[in-house]
């Protein structure tokens, strides 16, 4: 499985990566980790002209917590996301979910540019940007635009991005401190890409802990769709409620209610329908906790 | 393409076609055959290597990439003559048997261990998850490694 | 000789692994020589079709490339395959030429070959080739082959290549008036052996001397070298195969595949040394394929929970092609269902059928897991029919220390018989039950805890091992008195050469250290040689090397004799010297100006039996179906230990093994005949993480009686149990659901599906 040949690049500025991918008529790629591009020009999938490595792109590697949110820089690998103790705090949830990223070795390489622009529909990295509701920040040979996450993944491996575009930054909103939060992935093995993930958060209000009130809720599902989901049938048997046995019984109906994967060689479909109610069940309980 | 980098210790350099791997570079290029090569489609972890601390899959890295790294692979992390504390414990706890995973694991605990001497059997378990071995059933590896933090402990840094 | 052992029998460090942990292991993609090619295959996309043309015209033209072979180049009519074992003549029709001509069968059959300055341009230049295949229907499963609506070979007028059966006894009278009997249907799944090191073979043709030397050989090098001297026209002396390390084989790696013919044949064709590496997309497609059958069988047993009979059908699914080794399976599941025990009478046929996929071989304890699976869930729905204790049950039909000999049903057409040979199947399950912690895990039986249901249970195998005829051993004492060993058994990772430098050690009673290196496989070794399958290393090779030790010490003494002016009976060999009975002595060294080489040799035509007992706890999660393996102890007996800690190393590992093929491993195929799991993305093994728990224990006792170590091969019991054991498990997990799991893997997706329908 020896790589297709192709050019290579290695610019040290963005403006320059983005005339690289222009000029080769859309049969370039960003290379960042590698970590999901060269297995696919392994396997002779993809059979790029040029790649074009963001490598020296220091910019992108940046991450940035303030009042408004958590931005990555495009490069940031899962071990920077890791390593940097204080967005265990800033952003709970993405931590959570980049813990159940592949393996040890890949999580030295992979980004999360890379992860999203990659756009696996079992994928955790996408199914948190549309949890959250992130901003994608890129910039092509039109300029840099902002596309919302609800609008960036269009299917299996499937995105918004222009061939000449690459991405900058993704912006998370800001995360309050008192937010409910719960992540439940199931995969065959450990760092396998899901059978089914929940993600999910919301936040209180009103009356005292045990009988909050939830709103704002906002649940994801990975691995039982083309691309990462919102479940809004979920969000609406949370929002004004106290998230207790009842609600979340009906919050697992809901969940396998909204989805209709099909048969693989890993699970069927009526599986994966019964497992993402389970993930919901189960990440609800312990956000709850 | 040229391409200079450091391998275990001593400068290098290569005339390489950019689709060039580093694992193919290392072995073949390199004659350095201590890696292998059980997928090329990073899954399988044998072609683990160091480069610039960090264990990777040098089945998914372009030799190009490495310009100016430091790498470093099994045979720099082994001696002239005897076995390193890792390395004699893998042979003390049979944690291996036909031998062509255990670079990539060596590689891979030796890198762990470097940083978390205090890691325990359910990290050092996470972390080799990303090696695949058929022979050994993997328990003899995990007391293996279990074992080597002694060593890593002592000097605080690689032993 | 030392009449107490120093070396045999102790947990002695490998030797192997000095240069394995310091990455300066030769395997065969190591190995690089001047002018030498690269070779790159082209498979087939398509399962069934008719070879219409190969153009390989754009091929031969990409820059790099150096020649392209087709079939038109390899003569007519086109070297097959063929059978290794097992060779019956009704076979050769479906044996696999090394080269698709007429008809492609599977999806990863050879229809051309590259050769190129470099693996990536050989590769490219593959996609320049058009192959223009017409296709046909595919056969995608047994039951479609079974039809016989569309052939593999219409000539045959079947797809059935062969039907063995079990005899013993008489089953149709047992099961007309036994009181109880029960009839299920079970099936495990294809899966295959899958060592970490991908094939690959480096061919060096030499013009001048007629001489061809194979690099990268495995397993069974003096039968390859039989069949490619035939093939290429060679005398079998003209050939040097030559073993390098070798990353695991499981039984797979090292049959002769078509590539052991299209490299040679290629570095003669070209005139230059022409290296082959097989990638892992081609592995899964290419190397054997294994386990998947299917079994309609019935037992019969008397109230008191005595089995009276086994009888029943199997159907396995070989594949395109029958290959050297694919009968061995097959006939494996018929003869050894009974397994460690007593069943008088036994009536079971199975059937061999071709399908479009890749053809299948021998994958550790071939045909053993699968039986054992399909009789060990059998005798816990007996045990629970019949209200008896599933512990007591198995003790009940254990067979006796006291009854070995003890004969197992007779294979027809071979007429081959075979029976247990020693060992008290007792004393394993006791350890097994005691380790395990049985009765109190017992206790646990169907409860739900924390959300998951706990189960236990516990299997009895059998493991036939030292499969003759014969095994060579040459040792060589050299000039400084230090002693060389060279072997004709196959090294594959599971640490030969220490065992046999503990073996020769003890035979020449002489320290380990001053044995220099044993060499193995490769046929300029010995004279006669037979390699590494069935688990007969130690037995067949390690007896080889107490006969040459024997002899080697009778040349000693005689010329001590004839040194030291005495008899020869009357000289003592030890601690590296040759003494007459008047004090007189010779070091050895002396006694070999030349090196002393003397080749022993060991016949053998019965089996040992090694013998053991697994138990496992689970517990399994009814909303995702995750079943998480709490405990799993294995224990075995393999008659007299050599190295205890290779021996449980073989032990543990082939446990995970077969936990994989339990829970994770599936080679998928869809109704075209495409192999849909393409990469080990999709083809799961285990790792680190997933079984945490695995305690394996190994005994001796009841030596062997067949050899003069008392060993017995131990290479594959590790396995056997695995399915039987993990499904029996969930089932005593699910009782209360009235849950019977009938297939393999018990993947997530599978053990929740058998929840919604008990639910229905």
């Amino acid at each position: 499985m020896k790589l297709p040949p192709f050019e290579y690049a290695c610019p040290t500025t963005i403006s320059e990566a983005v005339a690289l991918l222009a000029s080769h008529d859309g049969e370039a790629k960003p290379l960042a980790g590698g970590q999901s591009l060269v297995p696919m020009l392994a396997f002779r999938v993809a059979s790029p002209s040029l790649l074009v490595d963001l490598r020296k792109l220091a910019e992108l590697r940046q991450i940035k917590i303030a009042a408004d949110g958590v931005t990555l820089g495009a490069m940031v690998r899962w071990r920077d996301i890791l390593d940097a103790a204080r967005l265990r705090k800033a952003h709970p949830l993405l931590v959570a979910a980049v813990e159940h990223v592949a393996h040890y070795q890949i999580r030295n390489r992979g980004t999360v540019g890379g992860s999203i622009a990659h756009a696996d529909p079992a994928a955790e990295m996408p199914g948190i940007v549309v949890t959250c509701e992130a901003k994608i920040a890129v910039v092509g040979k039109a300029g840099a635009r902002v596309i919302d996450a609800a609008n960036f993944f269009q299917g299996p491996l499937m995105t918004a991005l222009k061939p000449d575009e690459i991405i900058t930054e993704i912006r998370l909103p800001a995360w309050p401190q008192q937010r409910r939060f719960g992540f439940q992935e199931f995969a065959r093995r450990r760092g396998d890409f899901a059978l089914a993930a929940a993600m999910l958060f919301y936040d209180e209000a009103g009356g005292k802990a045990g009988n909050a009130q939830a709103f704002n809720a906002h649940v994801g599902a990975i691995g039982v769709a083309d691309r990462p989901l919102r479940l809004p049938a979920v969000e609406q048997v949370l929002n004004g409620n106290t998230i207790d046995e009842a609600i979340i019984a009906k919050a697992e109906a809901a969940a396998s209610a909204s989805v209709d994967p099909g048969d693989d060689i890993h699970a069927s479909g009526a599986y994966r329908k019964a497992l993402i109610g389970v993930m919901v069940e189960r990440a609800l309980k312990g956000a709850a906790a | 393409m040229p391409v200079k980098f450091e391998v275990n210790g001593k400068p290098v350099e290569v005339e390489v076609e950019p689709r060039l791997t580093l694992a193919d570079c290392l072995r073949h290029h390199l004659r350095l055959t201590g890696t292998h090569v059980g997928c090329e489609h990073g899954v399988c972890g044998s072609c683990t290597v160091l480069v610039d601390g960090a264990a990777v899959r040098s089945c998914l890295l372009l030799a190009v990439q490495a310009e100016g790294a430091k790498v470093v692979t099994v045979e720099g992390l082994s001696l002239e003559e005897g076995l390193t504390p890792l390395q004699a414990a893998f042979r003390k706890h049979h944690a291996l048997q036909c031998g062509f995973c255990t670079p990539g694991m060596i590689t891979t605990a030796h890198a762990l261990l470097s940083e978390e001497p205090d890691c325990d059997a359910d990290r050092v378990r996470e972390v080799l998850s990303g090696n695949l071995c058929r022979c050994t059933g993997y328990i003899s590896i995990v007391e293996a490694v279990l074992d080597a933090r002694a060593a890593y402990k002592r000097d605080g840094k690689s032993a | 000789m030392r009449t107490v052992n120093a070396f045999v029998g102790q947990p002695i460090e490998r030797l192997e692994d000095f240069r394995f942990v310091r990455g300066r292991g030769q395997y065969v993609d190591d190995l690089a020589r001047k002018n030498m090619l690269h070779a790159a295959v082209l498979r087939s996309a398509v399962a069934h079709g008719r070879v219409r043309h190969i153009d390989v015209s754009r091929a031969k033209k990409v820059p790099g490339v150096r020649a392209v072979i087709t079939a038109a180049d390899l003569g007519d009519p086109i070297p097959l395959v063929p059978m290794r074992l097992q060779p019956m003549p009704e076979f050769e029709a479906f044996g696999q030429p090394v080269m698709a001509r007429d008809k492609v069968r599977y999806v990863g059959e050879a229809l051309a070959m590259v050769l190129a300055d470099s693996a990536g341009v050989a590769e490219d230049a593959l996609g320049a080739i058009e192959a223009d295949i017409e296709p046909l229907p595919a056969v995608a499963n047994w039951q479609s082959a079974a039809k016989n609506e569309t052939l593999l070979f219409e000539h045959k007028g079947s797809n059935v290549t062969m039907k063995f059966r079990a005899v013993l006894g008489d089953a149709d009278a047992t099961f007309k008036t036994a009181p109880y009997t029960r009839r299920e249907s079970f099936s495990t799944q294809r899966h295959t052996a899958l060592p970490m090191e991908p094939r690959g073979l480096l061919a060096e043709w030499d013009a001048a001397s007629g001489r061809l030397t194979l690099s990268g050989a495995a397993k069974v090098l003096f039968a390859n070298r039989r069949i490619l001297a035939k093939q290429l026209g060679l005398a079998v002396d003209a050939i040097d195969m030559v073993e390098y390390d070798v990353g695991g084989s499981f039984g797979a790696r090292g049959e002769f595949y078509p590539e052991d013919f299209l490299v040679p044949f290629a570095a003669r064709h070209v005139g230059r040394p022409v290296k082959w590496t097989e990638d892992r997309r081609e592995h899964l497609m290419c190397m054997n394929h294994a386990r998947e059958a299917v079994c309609d069988v019935e037992i019969a047993c008397a109230r008191d929970g005595t089995i009276l009979g086994l009888r029943g059908h199997a159907f396995v699914d070989m594949g395109a092609y029958m290959r050297t080794n694919g009968a061995v399976g097959a006939r494996n599941i018929a003869q050894f269902m009974s397994g460690p025990y007593r069943v008088a009478n036994i009536d079971l046929d199975v059937s061999l059928l071709l399908t479009n996929k890749t053809p299948v071989g021998t994958y550790r304890g071939p045909g053993r897991f699968e039986t054992d699976f399909f009789r060990e869930r059998l005798l816990d729905m007996a045990a629970r029919d019949l209200g008896i204790d599933q512990v007591e049950f198995r003790r009940r039909n254990l067979v006796r220390d006291t009854e070995m000999p003890y004969q197992v049903a007779t294979i027809a057409p071979f007429e081959s018989k075979d029976e247990l040979d020693s060992g008290d199947y007792q004393v394993t399950l006791d350890r097994c039950l005691t380790e395990f912690g049985w009765a109190e895990k017992d206790k646990l039986k169907g409860k739900l805890i924390d959300g998951s249901y706990h189960g236990v249970a516990v299997c009895c195998f059998i493991e036939g091992g030292a499969a003759g005829p014969k095994e060579s051993a040459r040792l060589v004492l050299e000039t400084d008195g230090t002693l060389t060993v060279y072997m004709g058994s196959s090294g594959v990772g599971q640490g030969l050469e220490t065992a046999f430098a503990q073996i020769a050690a003890d035979a020449m009673d002489m320290p380990m250290d001053r044995i220099n290196n044993v060499f193995h496989g490769s046929t300029a070794y010995v004279s006669d040689g037979y390699g590494s399958y069935h688990s007969r290393s130690i037995v067949m090779g390690g007896s080889a090397v107490l006969d040459a030790a024997a002899k080697l010490r009778q040349a000693m003494s005689a010329e001590a004799a004839r040194r030291l002016n005495c008899g020869s009976a009357e000289v003592a060999l030890a601690d590296g010297r040759a003494t007459a009975p008047d004090g007189k002595s010779v070091s050895w060294a002396e006694l070999a100006p030349e090196p002393l080489s003397v080749e022993g040799a060991f016949s053998n035509h019965k089996h040992t039996w090694a013998y053991g007992a697994h138990a496992a706890h689970v517990a399994v999660d009814p909303k995702t179906g995750a079943v998480a393996l709490i405990d799993y102890v294995a224990v075995e007996n393999c008659g007299r230990m050599i190295n205890p800690l290779t021996l449980k190393g073989q032990l543990v590992g082939a446990v995970v093994q077969g936990l994989g093929g339990a829970f994770l491993e599936h080679l998928a195929y869809d109704e075209n005949g495409q192999l849909l799991t393409g990469s080990l993305a999709d083809y799961l093994i285990p790792t680190a993480s997933d079984f945490p728990k695995i305690r394996g224990y190994v005994m001796e006792s009841h030596p062997s009686p067949i050899n003069p170590l008392g060993a017995k091969g131990a290479g594959e019991g590790g396995i056997i149990s695995v399915g039987g054991v993990i499904a029996n498990a969930v089932a005593d997990a699910l009782s209360s659901f009235g849950i019977e799991p009938r297939e393999l893997p018990l993947s997530p997706s599978r053990v929740w599906q058998l929840v919604q329908d008990a639910h229905k």
